[in-house]
């Protein structure tokens, strides 16, 4: 591979400024910034409970620019991916999404991402964490091009209710006929749209892809149709509270990428996340299928549960017991927890060690929490909650109404 | 029988055919498969010049294992040496030749405290090689996971290197990573003597005198505990013999049968096909061939875990040993060398210094302009492999370093070598050009061509600490079951590694006997 050296003055720019910067930075009246994979990006605009709120009654626009994005193509495309990733690739067919993870030899979960077929034998796989490194390393054998193209395509994720409405009001015919997990692409500004029906907030609602170029005029397109529409910027905050109701797991808060990982029980497998439904074990060799075909025969170790606790106060990091006695044993941790305004429960992602946490089970959460600076601990009851804390029909509905 | 029950070796080298051996003794049905016309692999006999033979790759036998050869019978299946024992003759370019026979100095300038260095050195070195010569036949400990026997067996290792006592152990654990340069150097005065033991020590690798790991191949060389022989026939009868103790327990053997592929059904394999098409199943397959052949190749690195596929990938094989052949219309005078030793070990490294900048050359992709060279003149003991009167002489040339292709350019640098090789053996044979016949000489691509060996390396790979033991060839395959089931290395990128021993075979012939136990 030749180095690229076009970009050989990069490390001058220690952050980058995302495409939509412009219009965030106006946006951003709390001015809170955090860094996301060397983007600047904005942890809330205004008011992170009302960007929640729009979320879930309106529409909010997320910039998702900093995604890692990976281009692959070549003829060993698809093979390439089936090798790479748990589930079968093969299925996903041109013009639709997929999530997947993927895992180390070892059957431990890498990432997770999306996988979208763009054209036919034409992928984009977007992760949380960079992979060029793997996806180079995997490549061995196969004719294929990977090319991490982060820099080079612009995203938004436009999430909520009013989403589909907005879309059509800005001129883009047919959208309401795209599924769950669809793409389209649409001609816009001269150029080409790709709007894909994906999230992470568990709600209708479409991601936005497009050349940097053009980045602000669909930002200013986008805000103009939306303007009836309750339209609003939100932070990652207000995301994280809707990822956390939709029940999706989160590289390096519920899980550690298999490859960052030193202790080996740091490190977890699909079945451990609760994603056993994304292993296909009837499609050609993975990396990592052997050993979790082991894994099935002998058993996991952890178990990710939803749980559903009570009373108010925020279990995160919390220990999860199996009784309240003298006789009480930690079988877990909290991963994420949340209050959920949608669900009107005080929810949370945790890991068990098996085999605590069968639907039923008896557990509790050891909260510790502060007021006016004084520690107090309390435990709560938990709930194991099947399926996600919050599916509104709108989610899935085809054509989405107009609401 | 059916034909999952069948096991089909990969490559009739010496360890395909042991493991061949063993396992049809223990009532498996086994099928050989050898791309070549004849069996062998990388120790074989072929003509090179008409009327001339010659141990086409490997030419000298000292490591093969006694056990084994005890086992299979190889003497009453016509294993007979030429010669056992020989002697090691460090030329001189000018001065007295320097005769060495094991750690004891037969002829030449040797100074009295160098002569009882050298004694020294010899037994000591001796004892550290009985050291690794205990883990030839055992199979490597795994080092993570594998309960209670894999404890055992790494703490056996242990023992072994503990028993040699205080001072031994220290001294080996010292030295065991070390260079071989160091040790000569703190060891000894003479020049020639040094020269000597440190082609000893980088003989067959890509390492210079001053790269670590150079004394664990020194060790390694010493492990098989016999001085170097030459068999009857050349190196061609060592594995005809073994061939035909095969054959007689059972073993079916085909030539000329390249393997193109190995064949999998779901996680297990198959069988294999042949470049003919044909297809063969077999419910194990254990292939002779190199690690990064078999798991690559003829695998496919899409079948493995992207992991491990890439282990393999990075395993050091670059070999940088070339082979010369030469048919001699007489036996070839050496200057100042009487006539009955011109058919000893004769060595060209006058000193360390000379065989490091010898490797220089090839760290950065040239050959030598000053190559070592290990020779010997097998028809003086062995007159059946060459016309009457006339004479072979068979050469280990340092450094050609590997440069993958064909064409004009191969073509090119291998003339150029060539001419540099003769021109150094003229100056201690003057008269050599003038018998000359015919020459070849096979650069590590035509090794890897001829012998399908990846990278040329006579080993299938570097012996270095990083490819040693359970590290043997790549974490994860050092136990000779492959991740693929049914799958089995048995080659020289196996522990205990390469040089003509067998054990390798022998080893995995138990692991796939075990595996069948325990299923």
């Amino acid at each position: 591979m030749t180095p690229d050296m076009t970009h050989k003055e990069h490390f001058r720019t220690a952050v980058y400024q995302t495409p939509f910067h412009p219009r965030t930075a106006a946006l951003n009246v709390l001015n809170v910034w955090h860094r996301w994979k060397d983007y600047t990006v904005a942890d809330a605009y205004f008011d992170t409970p009302l960007e929640y709120a729009a979320i879930r009654n309106a529409c909010a626009v997320f910039d998702l620019s900093p995604m890692t994005k990976h281009r692959i193509t070549g003829p060993d495309a698809l093979a390439f991916l089936n090798r790479l990733v748990t589930r079968d690739v093969a299925k996903i067919r041109p013009g639709r999404v997929g999530y997947c993870v993927w895992c180390d030899d070892n059957g431990q979960v890498i990432d997770d991402g999306t996988l979208f077929h763009l054209r036919d034998g034409d992928y984009r796989l977007c992760s949380q964490e960079r992979q060029l490194d793997w996806l180079s390393r995997s490549a061995l054998g196969f004719d294929v091009s990977i090319v991490e193209d982060t820099h080079a395509v612009a995203a938004l994720a436009f999430q909520g209710p009013t989403t589909c409405a907005v879309l059509k009001k800005m001129g883009l015919a047919g959208v309401e006929t795209l599924t769950p997990f669809g793409i389209g692409y649409f001609p816009f500004a001269g150029g080409e749209l790709l709007v894909s029906r994906t999230g992470f907030t568990g709600d209708l609602g479409y991601e936005l892809w497009i050349e940097p170029s053009r980045a602000l005029a669909l930002w200013d397109a986008l805000f103009a149709a939306g303007a009836d529409y309750g339209i609003r910027p939100m932070g990652t905050h207000a995301l994280e509270v809707s990822r956390i109701e939709a029940g999706f797991v989160q590289a390096g808060m519920d899980f550690l990428p298999a490859d960052s990982a030193v202790r080996v029980d740091r490190t977890r497998s699909p079945f451990e996340l609760d994603l056993g439904r994304l292993v296909d074990f009837n499609k050609p060799n993975f990396t990592g299928r052997r050993a979790l075909l082991e894994e099935q025969k002998k058993g996991s170790r952890f178990r990710l549960v939803k749980l559903d606790i009570a009373g108010n106060k925020l279990a995160k990091a919390a220990y999860i017991y199996d009784r309240n006695d003298a006789h009480k044993t930690v079988v877990g941790t909290v991963t994420s927890a949340v209050w959920s305004p949608a669900a009107k429960a005080n929810i949370a992602l945790a890991t068990l060690t098996m085999p605590a946490g069968l639907p039923g089970a008896e557990l509790w959460a050891e909260i510790y929490y502060q007021r006016e600076l004084k520690w107090d601990k309390v435990m709560a009851r938990c709930r194991v909650v099947e399926g996600a804390f919050f599916d509104p029909p709108r989610r899935r509905a085809t054509p989405p109404g107009d609401f | 029988m059916t034909e999952s029950q069948r096991v089909i070796i990969v490559g009739a080298g010496h360890n395909g055919l042991v493991c061949a051996a063993y396992l049809a003794r223990a009532g498996r049905q086994v099928l050989v498969l050898e791309a070549a016309d004849q069996v062998g692999g990388a120790a074989v006999t072929r003509e090179f010049a008409p009327g001339f033979r010659v141990s086409a790759c490997a030419h000298l036998l000292y490591l093969l294992d006694a056990g084994i050869s005890r086992d299979l019978d190889l003497a009453g299946h016509g294993l007979k040496l030429a010669r056992g024992s020989l002697r090691t003759v460090a030329l001189a370019a000018e001065g007295e030749h320097l005769v060495l026979d094991g750690g004891r100095v037969a002829a030449g300038p040797l100074g009295a405290a160098d002569g009882a260095a050298l004694a020294e050195f010899h037994h000591r070195m001796q004892r550290f090689a009985r050291v690794l010569a205990k883990q030839h036949n055992r199979r490597p400990p795994r080092i993570a996971g594998g309960g209670r026997s894999e404890l055992m067996a790494a703490a056996l290792l242990g023992f072994d290197i503990r028993r040699l006592g205080r001072d031994d152990m220290r001294e080996f654990l010292r030295i065991a990573g070390t260079n071989i340069f160091d040790i000569l150097e703190e060891s000894f005065a003479s020049p020639q003597l040094k020269g000597a033991l440190a082609l000893d020590a980088v003989l067959g690798t890509n390492l210079g005198p001053r790269s670590n790991n150079s004394m664990l191949t020194l060790l390694h060389r010493l492990s098989g505990n016999t001085a170097p022989g030459l068999p009857v026939g050349g190196m061609g009868a060592v594995t005809a013999a073994l061939a035909a103790a095969a054959q007689r327990a059972g073993v079916t053997v085909r030539t000329s049968s390249p393997v193109a592929r190995i064949t999998l059904a779901g996680d297990r394999v198959s069988g294999v096909e042949l470049e003919s098409g044909e297809t063969l199943a077999a419910g194990t397959v254990v292939s002779n061939a190199d690690p990064v052949r078999t798991l690559l190749t003829l695998v496919g690195a899409r079948h493995l875990e992207a992991g491990f596929a890439q282990r393999v990938h990075h395993l050091r094989a670059k070999g940088t040993a070339a082979k010369l052949h030469l048919a001699l219309d007489r036996l070839p005078e050496f200057s100042r060398l009487a006539a009955e030793q011109v058919g000893e070990r004769l060595v060209i490294a006058p000193d360390p210094v000379y065989v490091e900048h010898a490797f220089d050359h090839s760290k950065y992709g040239q050959s030598s302009t000053a190559p070592v060279l290990e020779i010997t003149i097998p028809t003086v003991h062995d007159a059946s492999l060459a016309p009457a009167g006339k004479h072979v002489l068979s050469a280990v040339v340092q450094y050609a370093p590997y440069i993958a292709g064909t064409g004009a350019d191969a073509d090119a640098r291998r003339s150029q070598f060539l001419e540099r090789v003769l021109a150094v053996l003229e100056t201690y044979s003057p008269t050599l050009r003038q018998h000359l016949i015919a020459a070849e000489l096979l650069m590590p691509a035509d090794l890897e061509r001829e012998f399908r060996l990846t990278g040329g390396h006579w080993h299938h790979g570097e012996l270095a600490l990083d490819q040693f033991l359970m590290l043997r060839p790549v974490p994860g395959a050092a136990q000779y079951a492959m991740p693929i089931g049914g799958l089995y290395l048995c080659g020289a990128g196996c522990h205990p590694g390469g040089g003509v021993m067998g054990s390798a075979g022998g080893n995995a012939a138990r692991a796939v006997l075990a595996a069948e136990r325990s299923r």
